[in-house]
């Protein structure tokens, strides 16, 4: 069924649909109207879920880690500072290898003050054992809703689906609303193989020692080190389970087949511009008529960001004579956190491209198509400069 | 009144909680824990920050505990017991307590604000919190509990400077049906607390005095001992408050009409109080004699 209507309902949509059984949620600006929505479909009975207002983030993501430890399907959503409150928590839920959702309103962080856009803070949370995923438009909202699910569940390891703050969660556009009953074929009900249970008690992520230690039995049980590279060798096969996921919904619902980078006239590219989220789609326009001069551009929206599908990257990437990234983030002190991670996945290969970076877009500064065209102009040709610093645009001062 | 009140002869003999586990000895967690347990029984989850209890539980793959138990972040027990609750309810699972079970500083200081908000979402969870009245598992800091002049390794020198949080009362405030005080020696009356509290819906808070010999400065074999001198000196009261009722329960309630022990008797037991002097106990006397002076009014009928 196509509607229309704005990102947060999109993302509402898609939870619905995934059957969520506990939903917690703080208000925050641009999240609100997505758990408004939630709540909304719980009261009005549309929605078989425990819908828990709780007293702020820190909070609604322990009531995701214990209902999730308790064997239920469990998601909140949240944006900026309420993220960074819950950090400690997001490393919990990780760590525990528990799958839960949530959707990341991507909002700058204080101080000073913004309500406006960027993507600071969910690359704050890069580390914290969750996997990342960025849409770039409604109908990306509400499937990768859906597909985090079985994605979580597939690999025990959380997921964040992140979403630009206004310039998506506020705007209305149409979108599909998949049948209920083909999202229960893709998305089985939640079957965890433990749960915290009277009748088989176990305690839970308590003091882990440095060195491995038998148990009763006198099996050997992991430390603290082995289950932390397990969460890592797990994340790194995510990767695979990200496209398996993909492929599946694709085969279902007809969209996708783009599970890390949805590439926009990127074939006969010699430049290729990258940026996550709405940007990339916005960037198309710039390079359909930077085609016209007869500049071969094309444009990359990375969609998974952790685990970062490296061979994806190189692969696509390798053979360019230029790539240019754009950020709505900065890793203070250094660059732009994306530039780092696509140089690294560069630096393996026999042909590395110039690589540039544009920090854009933060605390919601309007993204001119002007200053677009200017910065895709600089990079591309013979006389781009070798800078790697990264460089700011749209700055009025 | 608590009519059948249960006698050592009638507790249940099975132990929930292993022997040998790591408590420290003459550990008043330890009495608590075990007596809890006892009243809680199987059919429990519990969810525990932080805090000694975290340590008296054992070390991964070893639990000294025979319950299901989530081991939580510092601030965040109540929420994660919310979340408990909320995942059995999506289960329709019915017949399953869920017990909070802190410290002093992850009940009144870092985990304040998830109990208070579970409080007033009406959680129905028992939240149990042993105060062992400072930071015992870091090594003896202050915490909002800790009383006032007490020594500990952040008020070194001339001690804590503010009076001990009125945790119960704060829990109070907030309308729940049961709230109650309780002591480590005191197993018994905590024991017939905790039974009380498995049938009353909502939420429930029982705060429980628990002896800390390392932190405290006392032999490990006096924990019951000086347990009881908090509450004859009158300075911890036995208590429940049941629908805004308020009562003193079992010694507390014995107290009535009585003449109590001096609290400075109750001070010289201990080194965290060898910064007291005779103007700061004479202070301290005159504070608990005018509360035990609204004890006997209220126990009179006359407010």
């Amino acid at each position: 069924m196509h509607i229309i209507e704005s990102g947060n309902v999109a993302a509402a949509s898609g939870v619905q649909l995934s059957g969520a059984q506990v939903i917690a949620a703080y208000p925050i600006t641009p999240q609100t109207p997505l758990t408004e929505k939630l709540s909304e479909l719980v009261d009005a009975g549309e929605l078989n879920a425990q819908y828990i207002p709780v007293e702020s983030e820190h909070s609604a993501m322990s009531v995701c880690i214990a209902a999730s430890s308790a064997g239920t399907r469990a998601f909140t959503a949240t944006s900026a500072n309420g993220l960074l409150y819950m950090n400690e928590q997001l490393h919990w839920a990780a760590g525990a290898r528990l799958p839960i959702v949530m959707c990341v309103v991507n909002r700058g962080i204080g101080a000073p003050w913004t309500v406006w856009n960027d993507h600071q803070d969910a690359m704050a949370q890069r580390d914290t054992g969750w996997i990342q995923l960025f849409c770039c438009d409604h109908q990306q909202i509400i499937d990768t809703v859906i597909q985090a699910f079985r994605l979580a569940e597939t690999v025990r390891i959380p997921v964040m689906v992140c979403y630009d703050g206004y310039i998506l969660s506020h705007t209305y556009m149409p979108f599909d609303i998949p049948e209920s009953a083909a999202v229960s074929r893709f998305l089985p009900e939640f079957a965890p193989d433990w749960a915290l249970d009277p009748a088989c008690p176990a305690n839970l992520n308590t003091v882990t020692l440095p060195d491995i230690r038998p148990n009763v039995r006198g099996e050997t049980a992991p430390g603290y080190m082995e289950i932390r590279q397990n969460l890592h060798g797990d994340m790194r096969r995510a990767i695979d389970v990200v496209a398996d996921t993909d492929a599946q919904f694709a085969k279902t619902f007809g969209r996708g087949g783009n599970p890390f980078i949805e590439p926009y006239r990127c074939d006969d590219a010699e430049y290729v511009a990258v940026a996550m989220g709405s940007l990339s789609y916005h960037l198309r326009d710039v390079i359909d008529v930077l085609r016209q001069e007869g500049l071969a551009i094309g444009v990359a929206g990375l969609r998974l960001y952790r685990p970062f599908p490296n061979r994806a990257v190189a692969e696509a990437l390798s053979a360019k004579k230029g790539v240019i990234v754009f950020e709505k983030a900065v890793s203070y002190g250094y660059e732009g956190p994306l530039y780092a991670d696509i140089k690294a996945a560069l630096y393996d290969c026999d042909h590395r491209p110039a690589v540039h970076n544009y920090i854009l877009g933060l605390g919601g500064r309007e993204i001119k198509t002007d200053d677009l065209f200017d910065s895709l102009r600089t990079s591309c040709g013979a006389d781009a400069p070798a800078t790697r610093e990264p460089a700011f645009v749209g700055l009025k001062i | 009144m608590a009519t059948n009140k249960t006698t050592i002869l009638n507790l249940p003999e099975e132990e929930l909680v292993h022997p040998g586990n790591r408590a420290c000895s003459g550990c008043g967690l330890s009495i608590v824990y075990r007596t809890g347990l006892k009243a809680l029984g199987r059919e429990t989850i519990l969810v525990v920050p932080p805090s000694c209890l975290t340590v008296l539980q054992g070390l991964y793959p070893i639990a000294a505990t025979q319950l299901p138990c989530l081991n939580v972040t510092f601030a965040s027990t109540a929420a994660a017991a919310t979340g408990v609750l909320g995942a059995l309810r999506a289960r329709g699972k019915t017949g399953v307590q869920v017990a909070a079970w802190a410290g002093d500083g992850g009940t009144s200081d870092i985990g304040i604000q998830a109990l208070s908000g579970a409080c007033e979402r009406g959680e129905n969870f028992i939240f149990i919190c042993y105060d062992n009245e400072a930071y015992m598992n870091t090594g003896v800091q202050r915490s909002g509990t800790t009383p006032q002049h007490v020594l500990t390794t952040t008020t070194p020198i001339t001690g804590k400077h503010q009076k001990k949080k009125d945790m119960p009362a704060i829990m109070a405030a907030h309308g729940i049906d049961y709230v109650a005080t309780a002591s480590a020696a005191y197993p018994l009356d905590l024991y017939d607390k905790i039974i009380k509290a498995k049938t009353i819906s909502g939420p429930k808070y029982i705060h429980v005095h628990t002896p800390c010999p390392a932190g405290w400065g006392f032999s490990a074999r006096y924990t019951v001992k000086i347990g009881r001198l908090a509450v004859e000196t009158g300075l911890f009261d036995l208590y429940e408050q049941e629908n805004g009722n308020f009562r003193l329960t079992g010694a507390s309630q014995k107290l009535l009409g009585k003449k109590r022990k001096p609290v400075d008797e109750y001070f010289a037991t201990q080194t965290r109080f060898k910064g007291m002097d005779t103007e700061k106990t004479r202070i301290i006397q005159e504070e608990v004699d005018q509360k035990w002076e609204v004890h006997e009014k209220a126990a009179a009928g006359i407010c």
